[in-house]
This record gives C-alpha cells, sequence and structure tokens, in this order.
C-alpha cells in the first residue's frame, strides 16, 4: 500500500503521561523539528508542581502541547487533532481536549488494572465505548520499545525510559518529519553516556519504522512551511529571550550583567540560563532569598553595573521594600516578574496576569515605577532590552512583566541584528564641577550616576526623604511635596519616548480587544477572525503599562465599545477607566490556565 | 597571615589624608554622649592610615541610629533599609571588587531584622568589613529590648522582662563560617582603632562587635568592662601567641579544667603558666575561638576582647572573577552575534 499524505495547514499534538514520562521532552523536540522545517509554531507546556508524584495519578500528570502551522499562529491551539497518552490518568485529564475524530495514540501496556484504579477507571476505556467518538491506536509502548533494545545490554528500567522516543518517532512519521534533528539532539544531550545515544535513538527509529511497517495509519500528514519576513530564525522560549535580552543589553550598554535571584517557579530559568555564560562576564548570585537577591543588584547598580533581579509573584511581596528603595535612591534596577496563579503561593505552574495591581500599587508611600509587559516568548528579548534602556536611561527601577504561559512557551523569532537595537548609555558622571547628586538632565529628569571610585564624587544616598539637588536627608514639607511630583514626572516623561501604539485592524469603529503580556496571541486570533468577518474591530496590545502611551487615550476614544480581556478579576481594566473615564467591558479568567479562542470570539460576538 | 589590598591604595606621592577629609559636611546627630561619637571618630581617625582614595571606599548601613553613619563620612555612603546592608554590600563589592567597603549596623539590623543576611555575608566571605554597634537595645525607635538583651530585660516591650536567650555574636559569627571576627569597644579609642585596622587588612569578611553605649535607654551596659576600676577584672585581652591574663598586675590567668575555663593566679612565670590557654587567631579550626566567644556568656569568667579569629580564605569575588576568567579562557569571550545564533536556525529567504 503506498503512503497516503495529506496536505494540511495545520495540526494541534498533545504528549501526556507522567512527569517522569519524558513528555516535556519529546514535545520540545517536536517543536524544534517543526520550526526548524519552517512551520510557525506554538507550545503549552502544562505540567504539575511535584516533581514526581505518585506515579500513575491523575495529580501527576505533565502534558505538553504543540500547535504547527503553514500559516501564522499566536496561540498553542484550543483542542487537539492527536493526543498520546502513556497511562490512564494521562487519558483521563486531557482527553476532552481530543477533536471528534482526532487520532488517540495510546500505552495500552500501561492500562493494567492498578493503573486504571489510580485514574479513577471503572473499567478499561479502551474496552468499553467511551472512546467511540475518536480514532484510537492502542500500541504496546513498553513492550514494543523493549524489543528494540532487547540488544542494547541495558536494564528494563533504563529501556522502559526510551519510550517517549519511540512515541515521538510515530509522530515524526505521522507528520512526515526527519528525525535527524532529533538524534543531533540525543547526541549532544547524551555526550556523556553513549549508551543512552544507541537506545534512544533505535527507540525513535523503532517508533518510526512501526508506523511504516504496521500501516496503522492511512494517512500521514504533510504542513507546509509557513511565511515568515525574510531573516534567520530560531526557536526560542520567553525565560532564553529574556536571558539573551539582558545580556546583550549589557553588552550593549557596556554594563556588567549582575543577575541576584533566589529559585521560584516560573522564573529559575532565567537564572539557569544566565549562569551558563561567565564568558560574557556574567555575574549571578543565588542569594540566601529574594530581598538579598535585589539587595545585590541595587549595590550592583550604585557601583555602576546594570543590576538585575528576577522573580514571580510572592518574591516580588518581599522584593517591594528594596525596589522603593531603588526609587527614592534613583538608581538603574531591573526587576523580572515571571508572573504564576496567585494569590499567596497559589498554583505555581500555572499561569496568570494577576500581579499588575501589586507592581503598581505594592509599595509604600508615593513609588511610581515603570512597567513593562512581554506579549509573547520572543517579545521577552524586546521588552527586557526596552526595561534596560528605559532604567539607565531614567534612573529608575523598571518592573518587567512576564507569564508563566510564555516563559516556557515556545515560537520561532527572527534574531535581531544588533544594529537594530536601540542605544544603552550609561553617561556615568565624571566631571566634579558642578555636581550634586540629585541635579537632574533637564528633559527626562534623571539624577546623575555618580559610581564610587570616581574622584571628588563621594555622595551619600538613602532611604530618607532627599532634599532637592543636594540629596541631603531633609524633612522639609514643601521640599517632600515637590520631590514625590519630580518623581512622578519624571516615570510620566517616558510616554515622550516611546513609539506610537500600533493598533491592528480597524483604525477606528465598533470594538477595540485592549490587552497586555502574555494573551495576545489568543486576543489576536479572535481579532482576526473577527476582522475577516467584515467587523470594524482592532486590537491595541500594550507593552507600556506605567507610563500608558501618550496616544492611547485618544484611540481608546475612537471605538465604541472597548474589551479588556485579563486573566485576572480586571487589573488594567480599574487602571484603564480610573485613567480614561473610559467605559470598558472586561473578560476575566482566572483559572490558571490561558485563554481559549472561541472564549474570545464568543465574548466579542455578544459586544458587536 | 595578613594580606594587604593593594589594589585600592593610594598611588606614591598623592596627597596624605587627614581625618578632616573624611569628615562630611552633615551635622553629626547622636545624642550627646552617645557611644557612636567615638566610633565615629576612631574611624576617621584611622582611615588615613588605610591609604585607601577616599572615592574608593564606601560605607553602607541598614536602619538604626548606628545606620546615620554614612552620612558622616565624606566618601561613597549608601543608607539603605532596615537588614540589608549586607545584601546591598555584596552587589557593591561583587560589581567593583577594588571598593573598600564597610557595613555599618547594629544588633537589632544586623542580628534580627537582618539576620539571615549577616550569617550568608558571613560565609560567603566577601571582602567586606563590617562594623556592629552592639548596645544591645533598640534606640532609634525608644527602647525596645533586642536580640542581644539579657533574657528578663525590662522594656517598654517588656514590662516584666523579656523571655529570649539573647544572641553571642562572636559564635553567631563563627558558626556562620567567619574568617575574621574581633569584639572591641566604644570606649577604648586604641583598641578600636588598632581592630578596625586589622579587620580592613584582612581580606575576607571581617566582623567587629563594638561594645556601645546607649546613654538614653541602655546607659552603662557595659561598664564593667570600661570602668577603669573593674576593667581588668573582668575582661582578659586576646593577644595572638600569648597566655590569657587578667588583673590588674597580670596576676591572673585562665587555664582548662576539662572542658571549661578556670581561672587561676598562679601564673607570674611559675610552671602553672605552661597550663594556660595560649591564644591563637590564626588557627583554621574553630574550637578555640567557640569556646573563647562562648567565655562571654559565663558570669564568673573575664570578658574577652580581641580578635578572636583571623583566617585567610578565598573570597566570594576573587572566585566569581577566577570563574569568569576560566569561562572566558575554556570558551572563548563571548561573542554576541554567536550568542543570538546559537542552536538550530534557518533561513527564511
Amino acid at each position: 500500500m503506498h503512503k497516503q499524505v495529506e496536505q494540511i495547514q495545520e495540526a494541534t499534538v498533545l504528549f501526556a503521561g507522567d512527569s517522569g514520562d519524558g513528555s516535556q521532552t519529546i514535545g520540545t523536540q517536536m517543536t524544534e523539528t517543526s520550526a526548524i522545517v519552517g512551520n510557525d509554531v506554538a507550545t503549552l507546556p502544562d505540567y504539575p508542581a511535584e516533581i514526581q508524584a505518585p506515579a500513575g495519578s491523575l495529580a501527576g500528570v505533565s502534558g505538553f502541547q504543540l500547535h504547527f502551522s503553514s500559516e501564522n499562529i499566536h496561540t498553542p491551539g484550543d483542542t487537539c487533532d492527536v493526543l498520546v497518552v502513556m497511562n490512564p490518568a494521562a487519558l483521563k485529564v486531557n482527553i476532552h481536549k481530543l477533536k471528534t475524530n482526532g487520532i488517540l495514540i495510546v500505552n495500552s501496556d500501561n492500562f493494567a488494572r492498578r493503573n486504571l484504579r489510580l485514574a479513577g477507571y471503572e473499567d478499561n476505556p479502551l474496552e468499553d465505548d467511551s472512546l467511540t467518538k475518536y480514532q484510537v491506536f492502542p500500541v504496546e509502548l513498553t513492550r514494543l520499545t523493549g524489543k528494540a533494545l532487547e540488544a542494547t545490554g541495558l536494564s528494563t528500567r533504563e529501556i522502559d525510559r526510551c519510550k517517549n522516543f519511540f512515541a515521538l518517532g510515530m509522530i515524526l512519521w505521522l507528520y512526515n518529519r526527519p528525525m535527524e534533528y532529533t538524534m543531533r539532539w540525543i547526541k549532544t544531550k547524551f555526550a556523556k553516556k553513549p549508551q543512552y545515544i544507541e537506545s534512544n535513538i533505535l527507540a525513535l527509529r523503532a517508533g518510526n519504522t512501526y508506523c511504516e511497517a504496521t500501516e496503522q495509519f492511512a494517512t500521514s500528514y504533510e504542513v507546509k512551511p509557513a511565511q515568515f519576513a525574510s531573516g534567520k530564525y530560531r526557536n526560542i522560549e520567553g525565560n532564553m529571550a529574556t536571558v539573551l535580552g539582558l545580556i546583550t543589553a549589557s553588552h550593549q550598554s557596556g554594563l556588567q550583567l549582575v543577575y541576584g535571584s533566589y529559585p521560584i517557579t516560573p522564573a529559575s530559568d532565567i537564572l539557569h540560563g544566565l549562569a551558563q555564560y561567565r564568558n560574557f562576564g556574567v555575574v549571578t548570585m543565588q542569594m540566601e532569598d529574594e530581598i538579598s537577591a535585589v539587595g545585590v543588584a541595587i549595590g550592583a547598580a550604585f557601583s555602576g553595573a546594570l543590576g538585575v533581579t528576577g522573580s514571580s509573584g510572592p518574591g516580588l511581596a518581599l522584593k517591594s521594600e528594596a525596589i522603593n528603595l531603588a526609587m527614592i535612591a534613583e538608581l538603574p534596577l531591573i526587576v523580572c516578574n515571571i508572573q504564576r496563579a496567585g494569590p499567596s503561593t497559589g498554583m505555581p505552574t500555572k499561569t496568570e496576569q494577576s500581579d499588575l495591581l501589586q507592581m503598581f500599587y505594592g509599595r509604600n508611600g508615593e513609588s511610581p515605577v515603570p512597567i513593562l509587559a512581554a506579549c509573547c516568548p520572543h517579545d521577552c528579548f524586546e521588552t527586557i532590552y526596552e526595561a534596560c534602556r528605559i532604567a539607565v536611561k531614567y534612573r529608575t527601577p523598571v518592573i518587567f512583566l512576564s507569564d508563566l504561559y510564555i516563559a516556557l512557551g515556545a515560537e520561532p523569532w527572527r534574531i535581531p541584528n544588533l544594529a537594530e537595537l536601540p542605544k544603552i548609555e550609561p553617561n556615568f558622571q565624571t566631571e566634579v564641577g558642578g555636581f550634586e547628586p540629585y541635579l537632574r538632565d533637564e528633559a527626562t529628569l534623571a539624577r546623575p550616576w555618580a559610581k564610587p571610585g570616581t574622584p571628588g564624587l563621594e555622595h551619600r544616598i538613602g532611604g530618607l526623604e532627599k532634599s532637592d539637588i543636594t540629596g541631603n536627608v531633609s524633612y522639609d514639607a514643601e521640599n517632600h511635596e515637590k520631590m514625590v511630583g519630580i518623581r512622578a514626572e519624571k516615570v510620566a516623561r517616558i510616554a515622550e519616548d516611546i513609539p506610537p501604539t500600533e493598533v491592528f485592524g480597524a483604525p477606528e469603529g465598533e470594538l477595540l480587544v485592549l490587552g497586555w503580556g502574555g494573551t495576545y496571541g489568543t486576543l489576536r486570533t479572535s481579532v482576526e477572525h473577527k476582522i475577516d468577518e467584515g467587523h470594524a474591530i482592532a486590537h491595541v496590545h500594550l507593552r507600556y503599562i506605567n507610563p500608558f502611551p501618550s496616544d492611547l487615550g485618544e484611540i481608546l476614544n475612537r471605538f465604541k465599545t472597548v474589551l479588556i480581556p485579563e486573566l485576572n478579576s480586571g487589573h488594567l481594566l480599574q487602571l484603564i477607566r480610573a485613567e480614561y473615564l473610559v467605559d470598558a467591558v472586561g473578560l476575566n479568567k482566572v483559572q490558571g490556565q490561558p485563554f481559549q479562542v472561541f472564549e474570545l470570539e464568543s465574548k466579542i460576538k455578544s459586544l458587536l | 597571615m595578613r594580606k594587604n589590598k593593594k589594589s585600592s591604595r593610594i598611588p606614591s606621592g598623592a596627597p596624605t589624608l587627614t581625618q578632616k577629609d573624611f569628615a562630611s559636611d552633615q551635622d553629626v546627630r547622636w545624642c550627646p554622649g552617645c557611644g557612636d561619637y567615638s566610633i565615629l571618630a576612631q574611624t576617621r581617625r584611622i582611615m588615613p592610615e588605610l591609604g585607601v582614595p577616599k572615592e574608593n571606599i564606601v560605607f553602607i548601613s541598614g536602619i538604626g541610629c548606628s545606620s546615620r553613619f554614612p552620612y558622616y563620612m565624606n566618601t561613597y555612603g549608601f543608607h539603605t533599609i532596615h537588614g540589608r546592608a549586607p545584601t546591598i554590600a555584596s552587589g557593591v563589592k561583587m560589581a567593583n571588587p577594588d571598593l573598600s567597603v564597610w557595613v555599618i549596623t547594629g544588633d537589632g539590623d544586623a542580628l534580627s531584622i537582618g539576620g539571615n543576611h549577616f550569617i550568608h555575608l558571613m560565609r560567603r566571605n566577601f571582602d567586606i568589613n563590617v562594623l556592629l554597634f552592639n548596645n544591645r537595645i533598640y534606640g532609634l525607635t525608644k527602647g525596645q529590648y533586642s536580640p542581644t538583651s539579657e533574657q528578663g530585660k525590662q522594656t517598654k516591650s517588656t514590662p516584666l522582662g523579656s523571655l529570649e536567650t539573647p544572641f553571642n555574636p562572636i559564635s553567631l559569627a563563627l558558626a556562620s563560617g567567619a574568617t575574621f571576627v574581633a569584639r572591641s569597644l566604644d570606649t577604648d579609642s586604641h583598641h578600636l582603632q588598632s581592630t578596625i585596622k586589622a579587620a580592613f587588612e584582612h581580606k575576607g569578611t571581617s566582623f567587629i562587635e563594638i561594645y556601645q553605649d546607649c546613654i538614653i535607654f541602655n546607659r552603662d551596659a557595659f561598664k564593667q568592662y570600661t570602668d577603669k576600676s573593674t576593667k581588668s577584672e573582668n575582661t582578659v585581652h586576646l593577644e595572638h601567641g600569648e597566655p590569657l591574663v587578667f588583673g590588674k598586675e597580670g596576676e591572673k590567668g585562665i587555664r582548662l579544667n576539662g572542658f571549661l575555663p578556670e581561672v587561676t593566679t598562679a601564673t607570674n612565670g611559675t610552671e602553672a603558666e605552661a597550663n594556660l590557654i595560649v591564644h591563637d587567631q590564626y588557627a583554621e579550626n574553630t574550637t578555640l575561638a567557640n569556646f573563647l566567644a562562648r567565655m562571654s556568656d559565663m558570669p564568673e569568667m573575664p570578658h574577652p576582647i580581641g580578635i578572636f579569629r583571623s583566617v585567610h580564605h578565598p573570597c566570594y569575588e576573587e572566585l566569581m572573577t577566577q570563574q569568569i576568567a576560566w569561562a572566558k579562557q575554556q570558551r572563548g569571550p563571548g561573542e554576541i552575534d554567536a550568542l543570538l545564533n546559537a542552536g538550530d536556525t534557518w533561513v527564511v529567504p
């Protein structure tokens, strides 16, 4: 029988299993290969907080969803075409995401009574009628992997750990994807354990051959390359883009990067990522707590370095006093908040946008701090770079917001040219004549950055209110009010130093969808659909949240209705309503999960 | 083993500085008679002797009476937030290892709200000097007990007496791996100056606990160690290589009885002298230093003053600098273009 190949525009695959089953690994590999062959990709890893919850339990299910397409896409997909499950628990947790008539690949070896019971199944779903609306392919993944690897001399346990690559081999066959990129990765990954190179490659090949030989799938699929702007591309996750953005800002400014951090999900990968680059002069300091992590960054900034700290919501709560110190001391500081679901410890491995008001208001006194938010994985690069530029130019802490969804999500990224990037100039004070610690630049209101070691500029700063110009301690009533005003004005003036707001879609009309952060993909996809249907609708996605862009008020007024969808109970909504007196409408979801396109579309429909 | 810090030294030929050069233009505002005045004076006096240009000196403090100190020094200074001075000082030192960095703190700032940072600073061994003004009371917040107040201390917040066992700061620093640990007194200007100088010359985190009299809220807390009539009976000065002797005429000594110290009067070159404990501040093993530190908790024993421990370990910033140099040598200095273009890439025409 000839292999029948069907051209399709896009597909979504979800790999799921126990957290030790390697679903994240093969999901990432399928993403890399799809990106390299030219598809647009969007991913959603969904894993439990427990490192390895009890095997076979519902709590231990780890999933990786990948959407790849020959069109430009912005989301990992609401539902999937193919679901690969390693055990009954993974089936139970994910089956609702599989489209009707979708392909379900099941490791049938793991459907013994014990595993069924752990997942809460009375009867084996592979043997009753519960899965009839799907194309079910039970595969003895464990046994077949064992057979393929029996000559390797590895233990049963070691062999069992290769079965994820058997599954990946099948999926690569199903979508006519080459195995070479995965093989290359396996060789690098296990360079120090060559026995695992052979075994994983054998498993991968066996899965591929299995599909070829058994002709289980009548059809395989092909997704053609997507149209991208010309350039050189790589695949990138949000946290890695943040890492590269920080190193690039350090390089472009000539400032040494000092990153203070305390491990926390989902920000730790920034610490791990930066720690690899000591050869770029990058200093990473894993500190004793969140407070000391921001403390070293502030100290480094005082010394004339690019001081950066990173954490997630609970860590930001602890850092708020120190951020306020950097604010009144007027030192450059970059604070990364990779948001996760709160409050308190909340749901550390789930996404949310619920820290915005904390970032705005979570400090004592009058404490204006610029806030920038990245909208998708690759945008983390540009946004963190811009945060560094503003921090250095205006001598202020800047908060960079990302979230778990884009921090761990991956997509293709057009590698920028260094020449395209704006300059970051530290402009250290060296002139002794006329130096005053709080004498300001007339345009930006930034104060001088006079680093220790500079002769003649010895001065003292601190958290007590500063006297205008001299920076001496002052309890003077008028001076205090004046300084509060100056600090607010300095941040407000940043609005004059940012690009005009991009309005996607209709320049004016029925509805403006206004968003920020990681919801970008879903919002853009939904608006594109509605534009295709002929509606006068537009999408604005804010990178600059404090200060708002100076043209925003005027843009809001051009639309009859403003819809603000957020993964919180309405943070931006409150800010926009307060600032512009616009009767904006919210769409709010606080489930630790991203929006789905259909949710947006149904809300938009109700407003048109 | 004392190591000079040549990197931050004044070049020869530069004008000699005096203590006045280290005084800022700000009025000093501590209560009249406060022990802080003496500590400030001794610090200003010793600074010119260190041979460091004042632009290379940074004073970092937290919050509390002592933490106003940086405003009064004509060097770089940063008055930060409560308990966090060690973290900010670590960042300052890491970003510029050539700076001479000083942390000014108090018993509440360093041991209560900043306790966590204090112990971790000690174990990381940045080349930072920490002067802890211990007055065993909260001054700026007006008279509550502190983590070094004696149990039973009656204060505004403990009218019936505090319930807590105090920290022994010397023991805490030693337990945290501090490489230089000393105790001095606000009233003993010569000892304080020489101890500050020794702390400066030590490469690594130097910790000095300075007994400081809070004249308003805990007056005379250390009188028995500072009063002319009692101090020789109540203190023992630690001198490296010397036996532990004290008393008006040096007539008393300290020797071991089992695992405990005891006072003996038989000294003066008799054979008993051989049994006196001989101080060794350079010992790598901390047993003796710990033993001497704990003597402070024994009312029947004199209070040790001086350097408990001074050993050379690599500093954090040195190791970090070495790691960066090693990485550059192994992998080549970072090329930003190569970094951005790393991994699997593809070109869209």
